[in-house]
Parts: C-alpha cells; sequence; structure tokens
C-alpha cells in the first residue's frame, strides 16, 4: 500500500465531560487524510469544529485522544523542525527585532552555520516577503501585516518539509491579507513545501489551495469532502475569478459551509474502518455527463477510495 | 501642533522645577527661622538660670540647614578618612553598608532566581513551597537577627544573612510570577524550533519574565536598604546604620540629620542604577 506524505488516521478528539457523570465532549471523530508532497491543502469549517486542534497535533503542540499520524512513514511525535507553524497571533518574540526572530529560527534549524550565514539566510527570507527595510525593527514597532510576514519568513526560512498555518490571515485587513497571500504563493513556488492551511476565507482557499478538505459542524465533526481545485497555476488575485470555472467552486464552497456543513453532521457515515474524505470536483458534478466519465474513468481510484485518497493532478510534481 | 505640545511638556517640567525649588527654599527657610528665633524672651534680661547656662538655650534645639550644610561640606570634602573605630569618613561607613547590603543581595539573587523559576515552571514545586513561603515572607527581617547571631556567631555575617533574608522574598515571588506569566505561543515557538529545555529557558523565558524579575530585584534593594540602618544599628561597628546612633549618643544631631540624608540619597541612587539596567530588559508587546 502507497502512502502519501502525511497520513492522518482515525484522529479522535474528546475532551472530558464537565459535570460528574456528563459524557466526553467529542469534538471529532475517527479522520482520516493524507496530504501529498508539495501538495497546498486548506482546511475550512466553523468555529468548533477542531481544525485547529487537527494543527496543533501535526505540529506536535496538541495530542488526539486516539489515532496515529505519519510523516514520511515517521509517527509524529511531539514539535519538530521539520514541520513549520505559522500562527494566527504571529508569535513573534516581541524582545527580539524583525531579523533577530528570523535568524532564531535559522539558528535553530542549523547550528552549524556561521553568524554570517545565519543572518544571510534570513535576510535572504525577509527581502522575499519585502522588509528589508524594517529589520531592526522589533515586532511592536511593526504593523499587523508586517508582523504576519516576519513569522512567514521565520516558517519559511527553516526549511520546513510540512508547513502548517494557522488562519495567518484572520487578524488583517483585506487590502493587506491580498498582498501577504500573493507573497505567500511566491515563496511556496519557489520552495514548493507540502502546506496544510486553516482558514475562514473561501477565496482564499480557493486562490492558495490544491484541494480544500471541508469540516462538517463539531462536536463530532469530520471532514467530509476534499475538493479539488484545477485552476491553472501560477493563479493571481485578480485574473483567478474571470476563470470559467471560479464560481461554481466557490458557490459549491460556499453551499457547504452555509447548508451542508450542518445537514451532514446528523448523518451518520455508514460502515467502518478508515473514513477518508471524498473527492470531489465541483466543476466536473455541475456537468452531468464529464460526472460519469470521471466515475468509470479509473478503476484505480474507485478501488482505492476507502483507503488513499489520491489527487488526479499530480503532474506538477512529475 | 506637536510643537505645541513639546513647549506644553517643556513649561510642566519648568513649572514643576520652579515649584520644587520654592518649596525647597521656604522649607529650609522656615526651619532656618524658627531655630533662629529665641525660644524665650528675646532681648529681655536673662533669668538666673540662663545666667547660669551662660546664655546658652535651655532645650537643645534641631540644628539649622545652614549647619548640616557645613557639615555636609565637612564630611563630604574628606569622606574616607579613619581615625579610630569611632570617627571614620561618611564614604566609609557608607561603603559598609554597601558592602554589607550588596553581598546579601547578590546571594539572595542567585537563591532566588532559580527557585523562582523552578516554581514559575512547576506547579508542583508552587503548591510543595507556597506554604513555606507565605509563613516566612512576612516574617520581620530583623526577628531573625537574635537567631542569625546564635548560630553565625559573627555580627558581620549576620547582618548579611539578614539583609539576605529580607530581599530574597520580593525577587523569588517576582520570578515565579513572571516565568507562569510567559505566553505559551512563545514557549510554542521554541518547542516547535526543537530548543531544549536549557535553550527554552535562556533564549525565551529569560527574556520573557526579564521585566517582572528586574521589578522584583528593585523591590528588593529598596527593602535590603531600609533594613541595613537598623540592622547595623543592633550590631553595631561600622555602617550608616551604626553611624547614626552612634552620633545619637553623642548628641551630635547635625551628624544625624546629615547621614539621614546620606542614606535617602544612596538608596535613590540604587534604584536608579536597577530602573537603568531594567530599561535594557523591557520589551512592548
Amino acid at each position: 500500500m502507497s502512502h502519501a506524505f502525511v497520513e492522518v488516521q482515525n484522529a479522535t478528539k474528546r475532551f472530558p465531560g464537565t459535570g460528574k457523570h456528563a459524557l466526553p465532549l467529542t469534538v471529532f471523530e475517527n479522520i482520516s487524510f493524507g496530504l501529498n508532497k508539495g501538495e497546498f491543502v486548506c482546511i475550512i469549517g466553523h468555529s468548533g469544529c477542531g481544525k485547529s486542534t487537527i494543527m496543533n497535533a501535526l505540529a506536535g503542540l496538541d495530542q488526539f485522544s486516539e489515532g496515529s499520524m505519519v510523516m514520511e512513514n515517521k509517527e509524529i511525535k511531539g514539535p519538530g523542525l521539520e514541520r513549520g507553524v505559522v500562527f494566527q497571533n504571529y508569535s513573534l518574540l516581541p524582545w527580539l527585532t524583525a531579523l533577530e526572530n528570523v535568524r532564531f529560527g535559522v539558528r535553530a534549524r542549523w547550528k552549524a552555520w556561521s553568524d554570517r550565514e545565519v543572518t544571510e539566510h534570513s535576510m535572504k527570507y525577509l527581502k522575499m516577503v519585502g522588509l528589508q527595510e524594517v529589520v531592526n525593527r522589533k515586532p511592536s514597532q511593526l504593523s499587523g501585516g508586517m508582523r504576519q510576514r516576519v513569522s512567514i519568513a521565520r516558517a519559511f526560512a527553516t526549511k520546513p518539509k510540512l508547513l502548517l498555518l494557522d488562519e495567518p490571515f484572520g487578524a488583517l485587513d483585506a487590502l493587506t491579507r491580498g498582498v501577504i497571500q500573493d507573497e505567500l504563493i511566491k515563496i511556496w513556488s519557489q520552495d514548493q513545501q507540502t502546506v496544510f492551511m486553516i482558514t475562514h476565507d473561501v477565496d482564499e482557499a480557493i486562490l492558495l489551495a490544491d484541494r480544500i478538505f471541508l469540516m462538517t459542524n463539531g462536536p463530532h465533526a469530520r471532514i467530509a469532502e476534499a475538493v479539488e481545485i484545477d485552476l491553472p497555476r501560477p493563479r493571481q488575485r485578480a485574473s483567478i475569478i474571470k476563470h470559467p470555472h471560479f464560481y461554481t467552486i466557490r458557490n459549491y464552497l460556499v453551499d457547504f459551509l452555509v447548508n451542508r456543513s450542518s445537514e451532514l453532521r446528523s448523518e451518520k457515515p455508514s460502515g467502518h474502518g478508515m473514513l477518508y474524505p471524498t473527492p470531489v470536483d465541483p466543476v466536473r458534478q455541475s456537468s452531468p455527463e464529464c460526472a460519469t466519465e470521471t466515475a468509470s474513468a479509473s478503476p484505480d481510484t474507485e478501488s482505492h477510495q476507502n483507503l488513499v485518497n489520491f489527487t488526479p493532478k499530480e503532474t506538477r510534481h512529475g | 501642533m506637536s510643537r505645541d505640545a513639546t513647549a506644553e511638556k517643556l513649561s510642566l517640567n519648568v513649572r514643576a522645577a520652579l515649584l520644587a525649588i520654592v518649596l525647597l527654599v521656604v522649607g529650609l527657610g522656615v526651619w532656618e527661622g524658627v531655630n533662629h528665633s529665641p525660644l524665650m524672651g528675646g532681648n529681655e534680661t536673662l533669668s538666673e538660670y540662663e545666667q547660669l547656662l551662660a546664655g546658652a538655650d535651655e532645650r537643645a534645639s534641631v540644628p539649622p540647614p545652614s549647619e548640616i550644610a557645613a557639615k555636609a561640606w565637612k564630611e563630604l570634602s574628606n569622606p574616607f578618612y579613619d581615625a579610630g573605630p569611632n570617627d571614620k569618613g561618611i564614604g566609609i561607613q557608607l561603603g559598609y553598608s554597601l558592602y554589607r547590603v550588596l553581598s546579601g543581595y547578590l546571594m539572595a539573587a542567585l537563591v532566588a532566581i532559580p527557585i523562582g523559576f523552578l516554581i514559575g515552571m512547576s506547579p508542583l514545586a508552587y503548591k510543595a513551597l507556597n506554604p513555606f513561603i507565605q509563613v516566612l515572607r512576612p516574617i520581620s527581617p530583623l526577628a531573625w537577627m537574635p537567631l542569625a547571631l546564635f548560630i553565625i556567631r559573627d555580627s558581620e555575617a549576620s547582618a548579611i544573612f539578614v539583609i539576605f533574608i529580607c530581599s530574597i522574598w520580593p525577587m523569588l515571588l517576582n520570578t515565579a510570577f513572571g516565568v507562569a506569566g510567559v505566553r505559551n505561543d512563545w514557549v510554542n515557538v521554541a518547542r516547535t524550533h526543537e530548543l531544549t529545555s536549557l535553550q527554552t529557558a535562556f533564549k525565551v523565558i529569560l527574556p520573557a519574565a526579564a521585566p517582572t524579575i528586574l521589578t522584583g530585584m528593585r523591590i528588593s534593594i529598596g527593602i535590603a536598604w531600609l533594613v541595613i540602618v537598623a540592622a547595623e544599628m543592633l550590631v553595631g561597628g561600622t555602617g550608616i546604620g551604626y553611624y547614626v546612633w552612634n552620633e545619637w549618643n553623642n548628641l551630635d544631631l547635625t551628624s544625624v540629620i546629615f547621614s539621614i540624608l546620606m542614606i535617602g540619597v544612596v538608596g535613590m541612587l540604587l534604584d536608579m542604577a536597577l530602573a537603568y539596567i531594567a530599561r535594557f530588559v523591557t520589551y512592548a508587546e
């Protein structure tokens, strides 16, 4: 059996009940998914469905109650430098300057490097996010957008194999968010890291992601579907909305969040074993003749449907 | 706009300085005047008693500022003379006191900061040690003096011990408080970067808690300087506390007031020194 780059199997998170005889609260249950190497995956769901728990578990900062996580055939246990994290609140160390914050990460990653190498490497990434002018300022002297750029530079500079972004643009205004999204795409297309990102913004997810995981509402949440985004890369904020498929995908996602995320919750998934999200391509679904074509096109996919979720387009990574 | 604001700020500072000078001059003037006006009778003929005392006041009065200024000038122009056990310059006396305060204080810092770190990091250590701290903390440092003298059998070391015991608590509690309050996000940054516990302690927790620790150190040095005067009055021999008490026994109130002023000035300088150090570790979030 082939393994994806990152495999999460049967993940469950329960919190003990608050009362004396209260039942434990199950946030999510039996979640399985895989991330392919070099893939950009966004996860969308309402608050309380456990997105952040999944992310923190992947970062090694939290634990599932049950379930396993494997990355490159090694179990994920505790935090590690091969997994970089960008937090929503930036998590910069306020007593260090922007440069020192990035250096902090780079120094931790490459302990044998000389000070000059560390500084040069850090500066390279700060330049990529357009902060070369303000590297000697402390975070308190930077705007929210600039702080998040420093945080992104720090995460990318350590070249983690898996990059975890927890709503990185959640606290930013729309204009700043757009600019940093473009920068994120730019850095990502250079380094081709695997990215797993939480977002609440449907447009942002379409712009960035190869696949979008849709979570049903908690408690007992699950990842119901994995929507394939087949819009051609490189994508640009301005031109992507003109693509004929954009609104098909967008409507599908919004419909899921508004209507189906709560409907699916009561729907008990049948069967046991690992429940991987159903792959969905909203564009093909909307034109019936294509849909039948997909179903019969690849028997290989069908036979593995309940085990491993392949993305059809792997061409970018050869 | 900004020029107006600067002008107003300047004028506020200037006005404050002027007011302070006026208060000083008025205060000193009244003090001086009260002491020079005759307490009884004035120009009237001397009573029999006064004649016996050859015209001296019936009651000794508090010396006026002019006398204290003259004393200060004399003492400060030769602060380090040493003419025997009971006649040493003010600089030497202050030096002894500072030596005791700083050695007791530094020992306290060496104990308090690591233990405070431990208590801040470990809820178990906090819960286990908290009852002891709560009982020991309110004890007046001077209450330890007899026990210290009995156990240590050395007055010099006992004074240092008293300083040690009084300056340990603010540093211990502030360190624990600062360490416990380090934002989880920052600790997570250390964890995701695979820092060892030692690296996390020195690169993340220490700088994050440093402003709170420095506040504790500043409170401690203030208390230590308050306590040293009383401790030296008890143990005697040398130091500014002993000097004050010795001059009281000599009925030399001019020296008493002069040394009171010196205690205040040195205490202020100690506080300013720590405030200056604190500036280097303070950060804005």
